[in-house]
């Protein structure tokens, strides 16, 4: 509980130095908004002409880039500090001031910096999301809200589980790999659209290595009713979210280890 | 209270560095195969610490200080040997141990940049799980001790070198902790700040108990602090006992101005060398095993007219560094 | 000799530095080209699954894949953000002194502008054209690789499209330059410009496949002429008289833009040295 109190005051101590310089702020924000919101522009353009794909229509597709966005944006904002790990503080040998205070590093990584900017691409996701259920004709009952909800906590925890991946590669090359950038961003961009339009190994690989599809494709699918094509049992789908808090936890084991070598090999 | 009692037991540390190679060539087969070195940074370091005691670390650079408090404090792990503080192995149970310990890295610093000094204490105070009253009357204390008051509202980023370490010394004391490392704490300090920084450290070893390491490369740090010196060099330990006993051992020496009351030609006494002259005044260096000071001073007045004398020590660094070389340890 | 060899001494030095710092940089555009390779290629898989949707569209599937491609490898064309030089004149206030050189202003930021895109990115796009035109093709993925120009006719016209994208990205990543010193910092510009140039080049979706309605504004816009003219000639979408007027289209709005730069680098320059620089 007191890392909670803790996390909440790593917030608030980074929001305020956010917002000594509001003008920056509010500029990056937009701009960041602008920059999302072409992913939607283009969504909303192939639908405009084609009407729909693989018997998906537009408001179906909104929903389900509304929630992946949604989830990476608030990762995003969250994981700063794994973000800039390799060069801040493996490089410098900072890392050793994490060390020395009797908290988890993983904690004090997720407190560094709570990137409030990423508000832009938030408030394009809800956008979506928002035209999304306008346009539907789903029933959204508690069970379908709840569902997206669920949806969403899953698609941040896989996200930061990633961002912390990439982190953890640091400890072994100090230079940032930015080949992960390929499943962060890439990630999203590949999760915008039903995974049933994707090759047969690129949806497992979406499915199983890195389970995107558990945290958008599969819960989006039940709450629209399009259960058949996603192969998997009616029932199931609601809770696949679940498997992106598995991932997390993967990952931050796998960052144990890496805080372990660091400290046997003084980096 | 846990005990801060000190214990280390034949430490060793290896590391594994990779080879650069230079030019075109070597960047590319250095991409395909990596050559390894091994540096061995210590080489069986033991000793221990009472509880309440100051020690210094000196040594040239990369004898070893550093990796020796970088285990002490918990994120490093030695490669063998034996490690504990106050009943605790550093690197095991870091999470406790570290709780119970304060450390400050003279080139890094654990304040937040942007923020005033007073919201940095208050983070660590929730890092350090502080209650809230404990952590006000220490606060106070440290606060009037070093001189912070003025500065408690400004940003980290605008202080001065001196203002900076003055917080980052009560920044590590505001969980109370009864060991406290400091890694080259004067270092880039004007004279005032320093010696602020080592009557504060000298207060809350006398004061209060606390046990501290010092590594430090200003032999004055050590001359006004340290009753105990440890020499490190190579990786291992050269010497461990006062900074007396250093002077006194090998590099046994003092010396003895006098200023004589006319010109004097030659000052010749048995066992006795001039190291200069300047004008009427003659510096002596004499080995204080051999002869005293209060004999030289008689033998020198019985030959010559003799207006003043005073007794010096051989500066410390010129000890040390006489002792690297007899130790045939670069500097 | 040895003489000869003493005074080469240090350019080799020289070389041998510079090349080390060559091949780390290598790694670094070797991440770049991975990454667009993901891109083109979740982009086309995205296009294959709608283009199977219907019956009749606007572009072959050919020529959306070679599109898609060509966007890929030529991105660095494109005037994404402003000139970092000129960014930090600016910030550190040193850009008055431009005015010190017995130059054109415009014309010499024109001339820096035309330099950044020259070199690079046709370096870059090499290993992104080889990639997605002969080993993919090699690996049997025939259908999403990269194939050759329409005819000989598109071939040529192609290649004074893209002459003329360097023109036409150079004037317009000059005007962001004059925008920056009137504005005193580069975020602006660089925040709204990046969205507005990927949308309406055809970066993002091939212009053809956006809405009916829209065709006639895409078309006539000038960032068009910095991505889909080139490429539509390339595969033949535009052949013909249809590719001369968008030539056309491409210098026209070349040369408004290298104008509206001149006057806008005067007024701006005027400024300057109104408020002492």
């Amino acid at each position: 509980m007191n890392g909670l109190r803790l996390y909440g005051r790593y917030v608030s101590v980074s929001w305020r130095s956010q917002m000594q310089y509001p003008a920056s702020f509010i500029a990056t924000s937009i701009g960041a908004f602008a920059t999302t919101i072409t992913d939607f522009i283009a969504i909303w353009a192939l639908f405009a002409r084609f009407r729909q794909i693989e018997g998906w229509r537009f408001d179906e597709v909104a929903l389900l880039y509304g929630v992946i966005s949604v989830s990476f944006a608030l990762a995003d904002g969250l994981t700063r500090g794994f973000d800039v790990f390799g060069e801040r503080f493996v490089k410098t040998g900072d890392f050793d001031r994490l060390l020395v205070r009797p908290r988890s590093t993983a904690l004090q990584l997720l407190g560094y910096e709570f990137r409030a900017t990423r508000i832009g691409r938030l408030a394009q996701g809800m956008l979506a999301w928002g035209v999304g259920v306008h346009l539907s004709s789903v029933d959204w009952t508690w069970t379908a809200w709840g569902t997206l909800l669920f949806a969403v906590l899953g698609g941040v925890a896989l996200f930061s589980g990633i961002l912390v991946l990439q982190a953890t590669l640091a400890f072994w090359t100090v230079e940032s790999l930015e080949i992960a950038n390929t499943l962060t961003y890439g990630g999203v961009e590949a999760g915008q659209y039903p995974l049933d339009i994707y090759a047969r190994w690129f949806r497992n690989f979406l499915t199983f290595v890195v389970p995107l599809a558990c945290i958008s494709y599969f819960p989006v699918a039940s709450v629209l009713g399009r259960v058949e094509r996603t192969g998997v049992t009616g029932w199931l789908l609601p809770i696949t979210p679940a498997f992106g808090f598995v991932f997390l936890g993967v990952a931050l084991w796998v960052w144990g280890f890496g805080v372990r070598r660091y400290t046997s090999t003084g980096s | 209270m846990p005990s801060t009692h000190i214990v280390i037991e034949g430490l060793t540390k290896t590391f594994r560095v990779a080879e650069r190679r230079i030019g075109a060539m070597g960047a590319i087969t250095g991409l395909l195969q990596r050559r390894w070195r091994t540096v061995q940074a210590l080489r069986g370091i033991s000793f221990t610490l009472e509880e309440g005691e100051l020690l210094g670390l000196i040594g040239p650079n990369g004898a070893g200080k550093s990796t020796t408090l970088k285990i002490l404090c918990g994120i490093l792990e030695p490669s063998t040997g034996r490690c504990q503080v106050g009943g605790l192995v550093p690197w095991r149970d870091r999470v406790r141990h570290v709780a119970r310990i304060g450390a400050v890295f003279g080139q890094r610093t654990q304040l937040w940049w942007d923020l005033p000094v007073v919201e940095s204490f208050e983070l660590l105070r929730d890092i350090y799980r502080v209650p809230l009253e404990r952590y006000r009357k220490t606060a106070d204390e440290l606060i009037a001790l070093l001189d912070l008051d003025r500065i408690l509202g400004t940003p980290v980023r605008q202080l001065s070198l001196g203002q900076r370490m003055r917080c980052e010394i009560a920044a590590s004391m505001l969980h109370e902790p009864r060991v406290l490392f400091l890694d080259e704490p004067t270092i880039g300090l004007d004279a005032v700040a320093k010696l602020a920084v080592r009557e504060f450290v000298k207060t809350l070893n006398r004061e209060h108990g606390v046990s501290v390491i010092l590594t430090t490369h200003d032999m004055q740090d050590i001359e006004a602090l340290a009753e105990r010196v440890i020499v490190i060099g190579k990786g291992v330990i050269l010497a461990d006992g006062s900074l007396d006993a250093l002077r006194r051992g090998a590099l046994a020496e003092r010396r003895l101005w006098v200023h004589f009351a006319n010109d004097v030609e030659d000052v010749r006494v048995a066992g006795v060398s001039v190291r200069q002259r300047q004008g009427r005044s003659v510096e002596l260096s004499f080995d204080p095993r051999v002869t005293s000071a209060h004999r030289l001073i008689a033998q020198v007045a019985a030959e010559f007219e003799v207006e003043d004398v005073h007794l010096e020590e051989p500066p410390i660094e010129e000890v040390i560094a006489r002792f690297y070389a007899l130790h045939a340890v670069e500097a | 000799m040895s003489a000869i060899v003493a005074t080469l001494r240090p350019y080799q030095a020289v070389f041998k530095a510079r090349f080390t710092l060559l091949l780390q940089y290598r790694a670094a555009a070797f991440a770049g080209f991975v990454t667009q390779c993901w891109w083109g290629g979740i982009k086309l898989m995205v296009l294959a699954a709608f283009f199977r949707s219907v019956r009749t569209t606007p572009m072959t599937f050919q020529q959306a894949v070679d599109y898609v491609w060509l966007g890929q490898a030529f991105l660095t064309l494109l005037p994404w953000s402003v000139d970092p030089e000129i960014a930090r004149m600016v910030r550190s206030g040193d850009v008055a002194y431009e005015r010190l050189r017995p130059l054109d202003a415009h014309a010499f930021w024109y001339a820096r502008a035309i330099a950044r895109r020259t070199a690079t990115p046709l370096l870059r796009a090499i290993p992104m054209v080889l990639t997605a035109g002969l080993l993919f093709h090699v690996f049997g993925m025939s259908e999403w690789a990269l194939s050759p120009p329409a005819g000989v006719q598109a071939a040529a016209l192609f290649f004074l499209s893209m002459v003329l994208v360097i023109l036409l990205s150079s004037a317009i990543a000059t005007l962001m330059d004059i925008a920056t010193v009137a504005a005193l910092s580069e975020r602006g510009v660089n925040a709204l410009v990046g969205p507005l140039v990927i949308v309406f080049s055809g970066s993002l979706v091939p212009l053809p496949l956006f809405p009916d309605w829209l065709q006639p504004a895409l078309r006539l816009q000038p960032l068009a002429g910095l991505l889909d003219t080139p490429f539509r000639i390339y595969g033949g979408h535009f052949a013909g008289l249809d590719a001369l007027a968008a030539l056309g289209r491409q210098a026209m709005w070349t040369i408004v833009l290298v104008l509206l730069g001149r006057l806008f680098m005067r007024r701006v320059m005027a400024r300057l040295q109104a408020q002492g620089g």
